[in-house]
């Protein structure tokens, strides 16, 4: 088997063994590159038809683009879309100028709890990458979190081999990232060998494109030129800026990912 | 398209350097983008530290107050050669479950000793898991040869001490490398200040380690059934094949019923395969499904396994509460999930001495490993762990939580 398909595998068989394990979850859906690549992978996994919802944390302030493509797809692949959002904080106007730490724990991580509560799902998948964040590359693939979503990264559960521990108290979920092993380079490989559909602000305009995409307001754009996969592709090899350069919330002070995280963040 | 990634755990006592000798290895191969390296200068410079290296995977604020590695991280790597995933584990008894996490992945590894404190609790301890968990590629490395005047003396002094060491478990290092991950001392290339040393740097060191051959697709077939699902009317049963091929027509005995069943389709999403490898997640479908479920294990013909509900294995044991006859625990072993007890303990040793134990021969203790026959409420599927199978390696489990960790000898 090729690397790609090798990487693939591994993400089937983390997904099944969720599904497997707690029944009632949810594929948090992005709908950026990384994802989009789970989405499609759940696809092979499920054969066609997954068997539960994939949500989208919508904070009202994504890219106009994201919205499109969302409702493509949804239709064109035939999802169960949730949408979870927090409606009470976006009427009182909760936005990044009044502190963009503040604004992503309530449109997204409180807006997650209120989903996760309003549908008791035991189990969320999420792609995050190792080699996305320092944080990132300190876990697991099965993560419990408790009712307050806090992560306990100083104790966390041993997690050997393929052999996943899916025990969770009553009031517990378990953060599934069954893309956790993949690379940045490895997820655009794998969309130019799929034929991964994927929002057009990847692609470079007017020497610009985002390497990574979220809410309008807190990213930027990189320098490049790379308007294709293939030249997205070969820029990466060459390059050393940081993929997450453009996150206004990694950059805030060093440790914002990982009060985030340990809140609950994605 | 052609790529191949060899994982390597960095192992040894605290404070040993291992996780230094990471960030030095990434920053001398200008494999970081420049804001982690700037990161990594400012967070040094707040703490009131020259740039501290060890802050490239010690990512987290505690680690870095406290100036230790609390959890296991892994980092891509490029060489001209390859590919590699470098994986830091702490070096601290009290995260020795985490060091266990991360090796767990690696097929080779990297041991190293302080030269000036030389072998200590955790380097032995650490060979030995090393060992348990089948890992037989070690590179060694001698660091903080500044501390010693890069003099070769010191030096053959931990060599030897450590190479008694490995020879007591019958490994041998590929190479033993003297090094200053501070000051890049033989990492990247030859050190000057170490004329007397003659072998490769350790960059080099990495290169020559030869990945597994894969042997599992030579293996008889093992399909671990992991689900069943219902897709238009069709029961598709899923898993990975954890050794062998699987081929559309094929006879397989499903376990532990002993039906015989023939492959009728091996389906991927909106195509049907002929043959599936090693490590293929797929689905397929059977004639008769009804006595199959998660757990049961498909074989081929002429080679099909005995399950049984005893047998015997070598336990490292991480949990404070000793592991006593008389509780039953949860044992996960591939698919297989199934109650079980400790039967009795055949030999016992402290895991890093190795020195025999004879007292208290009813239980294990934390960080004990023993010798044991297990006895399982169901006949499950055991083999041999050589060629790392996944039938040869297990965990045992307290309301979910690992506390032991299996491999058949
Ligand atoms: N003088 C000298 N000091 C070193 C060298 N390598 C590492 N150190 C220092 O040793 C201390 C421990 O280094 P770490 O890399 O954190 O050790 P570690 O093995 O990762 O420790 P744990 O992960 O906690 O087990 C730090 O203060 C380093 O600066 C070296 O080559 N020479
Ligand atoms: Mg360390």
């Amino acid at each position: 088997m090729d690397y790609l398909s090798q990487l693939e595998s591994r993400s089937i068989y983390i997904m099944r063994e969720a599904y497997n394990q707690f029944k009632n979850i949810a594929l948090l859906w992005s709908i950026g590159k990384d994802s989009t690549t789970m989405l499609w992978i759940a696809r092979k996994a499920f054969f066609g038809n997954i068997p539960f919802p994939v949500m989208h944390i919508d904070t009202s302030y994504k890219f106009k683009a994201i919205y499109e493509f969302r409702e493509v797809y949804v239709k064109k692949w035939n999802l169960d879309l949730l949408i979870s959002k927090n409606e009470a904080e976006i009427q009182k106007g909760m936005s990044p100028e009044k502190g963009k730490l503040d604004c992503c724990n309530a449109l997204k991580t409180e807006a997650l709890k209120l989903t996760i509560k309003e549908h008791g799902f035991r189990a969320l998948l999420l792609a995050i990458r190792r080699d996305e964040h320092g944080i990132r590359a300190k876990e697991r693939y099965f993560s419990p979190r408790d009712e307050h979503f806090t992560w306990n990264y100083k104790d966390q559960p041993a997690e050997l081999w393929d052999l996943f521990s899916a025990e969770t108290g009553a009031e517990e979920h378990m953060r599934v990232h069954p893309m956790l092993h993949w690379t940045e380079f490895d997820i655009w490989q794998y969309i130019m060998r799929e034929g991964v559909p994927t929002v057009g602000l990847y692609f470079a305009k007017e020497g610009k494109r985002y390497r990574s995409i979220g809410c309008s307001p807190c990213c930027a754009p990189v320098d490049s030129d790379a308007d294709t996969i293939k030249k997205i592709v070969s820029e990466l090899k060459k390059t050393r800026v940081a993929e997450r350069s453009g996150r206004a919330q990694d950059k805030e002070d060093t440790y914002t990912m990982q009060k985030l995280r340990s809140l609950g963040y994605m | 398209m052609k790529r191949t990634a060899i994982n390597i755990v960095f192992t040894g006592h605290v404070d040993h350097g291992k996780s230094t000798l990471i960030g030095r290895l990434l920053i001398d191969t200008d494999s970081l983008p420049e804001s982690k390296i700037e990161e990594v200068t400012n967070v040094s410079k707040e703490l009131g530290k020259e740039a501290e290296l060890a802050y490239v995977t010690d990512y987290l604020k505690e680690e870095r107050e406290q100036n230790i590695t609390i959890d296991t991280t892994q980092i891509h790597f490029k060489t001209r050669k390859r590919d590699y995933i470098i994986i830091d584990a702490p070096g601290h008894i009290e995260f020795i479950k985490n060091m266990i996490t991360g090796t767990s992945q690696a097929e080779a590894a990297v041991l190293i000793v302080d030269v000036n404190e030389g072998v200590l609790e955790q380097t032995r301890r650490h060979v030995y898991l090393l060992n348990l968990l089948g890992i037989e590629k070690i590179v060694v490395v001698i660091n903080k040869m500044d501390l010693v005047g890069f003099i070769e003396k010191r030096y053959l002094e931990v060599k030897d001490e450590i190479m008694k060491f490995l020879d007591e478990l019958s490994l041998k290092p590929l190479c033993v490398i003297p090094i200053s991950a501070r000051e890049g001392e033989n990492i990247t290339h030859k050190s000057r200040i170490m004329p007397w040393y003659r072998g490769p740097c350790f960059l080099k060191a990495l290169d020559y380690i030869r990945p597994d051959k894969v042997t599992y697709d030579k293996l008889p077939l093992r399909f671990p059934v992991q689900d069943i699902y219902l897709v238009d009317g069709n029961r598709i049963i899923v898993g990975k094949v954890a050794s062998g091929y699987l081929h559309k027509g094929q006879e397989v005995v499903v376990l532990p019923s002993g039906e015989m069943q023939r492959v009728e389709s091996i389906k991927t999403f909106n195509k049907d395969k002929k043959k599936a490898e090693t490590f293929e997640s797929i689905g397929i479908c059977l004639h008769n499904t009804a006595s199959i479920e998660r757990g049961s294990i498909l074989s081929q013909r002429d080679d099909v396994p005995k399950l049984s509900n005893t047998f015997n294995a070598t336990v490292f044991w991480m949990s404070e509460t000793p592991w006593i006859d008389t509780k039953p625990h949860e044992l996960q072993c591939s698919t297989q999930e199934v109650t079980c007890r400790l039967d009795s303990i055949t030999k016992k040793m402290n895991s890093s001495t190795l020195e025999l134990l004879n007292k208290d021969m009813d239980r294990l203790l934390r960080y004990e490993v023993g010798e044991v026959v297990i006895k399982t409420e169901r006949p499950v599927l055991t083999e041999s762990f050589d060629y790392r199978s996944e039938f040869g390696r297990f965990v045992v489990k307290d309301e979910g939580y690992v506390v032991g960790v299996g491999i058949i000898m």
